[in-house]
């Protein structure tokens, strides 16, 4: 901080010069040109969107969500039909981006720790076939990978009438997959309470585990009483609700097939595509998170009589897991922001339906703002998650 | 202990010997592993003999439908038909050694940038290339100026579209990216504020958005009577998507220069500019270097996006081409797989330079 220097008999007293030599004034002063530059850019670029939204009779707001969407949406959670209003439809797409986007997660951990691990194998074989797969993968843009997988679907498999039926049941054909459900029933509401129920009925029983453990040193089977506990409760429910056998199996009627549960060729393409190739990158994260614990961390557990699997568990993942989850979380969060490729293969996400009612309303700026803003609020959440999980998990040392 | 102790001892034996011993420690060491062997090699097996024969032995290059219709197996004729189409997109026919020409322009532009952390020598180089050579490929694409005829960008398509997007990107995402990394380390609230938020709010939303943002905003936010084409906007869209990256990176870079460097550079009354210039840069922007190259991996893979707002980049070129005849769009196969080809091609080998570079990087360290 070089403060203008005075000598004592000095009693001029500070011109403009020296202030604007002094580091702080000057600081305020840029901040405040700054500011300003990007205020007048800003009202320029507002004025000028005012201007033109007027000369093209478009009117602002978000009034148009209250209307009539009038255009089918081809799969929804929800109820939905082309009477329902554009927030209805917007979450429909909202709930299709969520959908996919789990099970993209889901899956891409199993097969990219799978990779990940036969990427450090000693059998040499498998180590370089889980290279090439990564490699591959990971080098060939995702959305051509998502093109890829879509024109692939309906061109390998079957017309509906001579479906495909790997499993009993299971239909495979041009216009998607054909799965048989349960029939809803009050049984499976039941069950899912009871699911609750035992969740955290674990949870307590796991605490006081702990606890006694701490205190006493004995251990608790923990893991077959959880089991037992959470399969018990959800099979008595199951009973409790009269035990319904009844399914909804998929069958070729006229020209289609009615009943069962259909995935769609969209749904598949974008689904195989996003978890293929983010599962390459998972595969990375976890190769590096495993090699970053150093051997002498396995041998100080056995040197301390720790058994391997309690090593594992105790000793080797806590800190590979320490490593991984934050180059994790963010492709997980890369794999959501990824399946707004959806609207390349028509599979109806928030930015596809979004992107539709842009074009039947003109409400651009507020179509974009509403699908920016829940982007980056989930961006937001997972960044909170991720700072609170680095302050848990952080080596806590001296 | 001793050096030598650490070695393993000499492989000894003839070579089936070894060859013999090798894989018993590396193929069937146990019964696990030796299942897993089996399994890997069963695997082998059922995909590359029949890939091998559909894409080398049952393929043709014939460039007709009728020529494939004759094959059971890849239709390349597909690809050797439409290369043109989809290397160049609808650029004019008779000037397509245009795009040619930029675009070995642009890759050894590319090559020297990336060649300099190699070759000190060329380091001086970098800036000069740069800003002779962007001028020189847009005369070559656009024309209009020494006897060129001029080519709307409405026509540019293909791989030099993919590449110019890309690199261009890359190019002016490089100094802004500079300045929201420097102001995200500022001491100045404001300052700082901006560049956090923009750099939040742009690494929060996917690439999409930005590009419908640009494809569909950009017009309304300018004033009655000025219009930008459709690939400048994607264009910018992409500069501004990337920079917030890029200063990520640059922020690992900076945050990695040990402090007792921004402390040298005050105690020799540096200011705040020639510390920067002359001590901390330096030495950050050689450390970003292997994750720089690696944005650019990314940016020329998500350039890709660009089809969305209909832009013919090569991949949009190769549906072009899938959609030119109706007889060719079964072969999309074959088509997808020779643009992906191509893209694992550059990827591949820029992932690997990268890797090579960071090993580089690292030699001065071990010492």
């Amino acid at each position: 901080m070089s403060k203008p220097q005075h000598t004592p008999g000095d009693v001029r007293s500070k011109s403009l010069v020296d202030y604007l030599n002094d580091e702080n004034v000057r600081a305020v002063l840029y901040q405040i040109i700054a500011i300003g530059l990007i205020i007048l850019a800003g009202w320029y670029l507002v004025s000028n969107t005012l201007y033109n939204l007027e000369q093209q009779n478009i009117s602002t707001g978000y009034g148009f969500l209250d209307l009539e969407a009038s255009f089918e949406i081809s799969e929804s959670m929800i109820e939905y039909s082309a009477q329902s209003d554009y927030a209805t439809a917007l979450m429909v797409g909202l709930l299709n981006t969520v959908k996919v986007s789990v099970l993209g997660i889901v899956l891409c951990t199993i097969i990219g720790t799978i990779f990940g691990v036969a990427r450090l194998s000693s059998n040499w074989i498998v180590r370089k076939l889980a290279t090439v797969y990564v490699e591959t993968f990971r080098n060939i843009p995702v959305l051509l990978q998502l093109f890829f997988w879509y024109a692939l679907i309906p061109g390998a498999f079957p017309h509906p009438r001579d479906a495909l039926e790997p499993l009993p049941g299971v239909l495979l054909t041009s216009r998607g997959m054909y799965m048989p459900v349960p029939v809803a029933d009050n049984a499976y509401t039941l069950m899912g309470v009871a699911a609750i129920i035992a969740l955290v009925a674990i949870y307590f029983i796991r605490k006081w585990a702990v606890k006694r453990q701490d205190a006493t040193g004995q251990t608790f089977p923990m893991l077959l009483v959880g089991l037992g506990i959470f399969v018990g409760l959800v099979f008595l429910a199951y009973l409790a609700g009269g035990a319904p056998t009844e399914m909804s199996m998929p069958e070729l009627k006229g020209f289609n097939i009615r009943g069962g549960y259909n995935i769609s060729p969209e749904f598949m393409a974008v689904l195989i595509g996003l978890t293929v190739y983010t599962s390459t990158y998972v595969a990375e994260v976890v190769r590096s998170g495993i090699q970053a614990v150093p051997n002498g961390q396995w041998e100080a557990a056995d040197s301390l009589g720790i058994k391997r699997s309690v090593a594992l568990r105790k000793v080797i993942l806590p800190q590979s897991m320490r490593v991984a989850i934050p180059p994790l979380t963010n492709q997980y969060l890369n794999l959501t922001k990824n399946s707004s490729l959806a609207v390349a293969v028509g599979y109806p996400d928030l930015v596809s339906v979004s992107n539709t009612t842009m074009n039947q309303t003109g409400q651009a700026i507020e179509a974009i703002s509403i699908f920016m803003s829940i982007y980056l609020g989930l961006s937001l959440l997972t960044s909170l998650f991720m700072n609170w999980f680095n302050k848990k998990m952080a080596l806590v040392e001296r | 202990m001793s050096e030598n102790a650490k070695l393993p001892p000499l492989p000894t034996g003839t070579f089936s010997e070894r060859a013999v011993a090798w894989s018993k420690k590396n193929l069937f060491d146990g019964w696990f592993n030796t299942l897993l062997t089996l399994g890997a090699l069963a695997f082998i097996l059922w995909l590359v003999p029949p890939l091998f024969n559909w894409a080398v032995v049952n393929a043709t290059l014939t460039p007709t439908i009728e020529g494939c219709a004759e094959v059971t197996g890849a239709c390349w004729g597909f690809v050797n038909a439409n290369l043109r189409l989809i290397l160049f997109g609808t650029y004019p026919y008779e000037e397509q050694w245009r795009p040619v020409l930029a675009m070995i322009v642009l890759i050894a532009i590319i090559c020297g940038s990336l060649g300099a952390v190699k070759y000190p020598g060329l380091r001086k180089w970098i800036i000069p290339m740069w800003v002779v050579g962007v001028p020189v490929i847009g005369v070559l694409m656009w024309g209009g100026v020494l006897g060129l005829t001029y080519v709307q960008n409405s026509y540019w398509g293909g791989l030099p579209l993919t590449l110019i997007l890309s690199s261009i990107g890359v190019i002016f995402a490089f100094p802004l990216g500079l300045l929201l990394a420097l102001g995200r380390q500022s001491n100045m609230p404001a300052i700082k504020t901006v560049s956090v938020v923009y750099i939040e709010v742009i690494r929060g939303v996917p690439l999409i958005t930005v590009l419908f943002m640009a494809s569909v905003m950009f017009p309304l936010f300018l004033p009655t009577g000025v219009t930008i084409d459709k690939l400048l906007r994607a264009q910018i869209g992409i500069i501004l998507f990337t920079a917030a990256y890029l200063a990520e990176v640059f922020r690992g870079g900076l945050q990695a220069v040990p402090r007792g460097q921004f402390e040298a550079g005050d105690s020799l009354a540096l200011s705040y500019w020639q510390s920067m210039r002359l001590i901390i840069l330096p030495q950050a922007l050689r450390l970003v270097i292997p994750p720089t190259v690696n944005s650019f991996i990314s940016m020329f893979k998500d350039t890709t996006l660009v089809v969305i707002i209909g832009l013919f980049d090569f991949l949009g070129t190769v549906k072009l081409a899938l959609r030119s005849d109706p007889a060719w769009t079964k072969y999309y196969v074959e088509g997808y797989a020779f643009a992906a080809a191509i893209f694992f091609l550059i990827c591949f080998s820029m992932a690997k330079y990268s890797a090579y570079l960071e090993k580089e990087l690292r030699k001065g360290e071990r010492r």
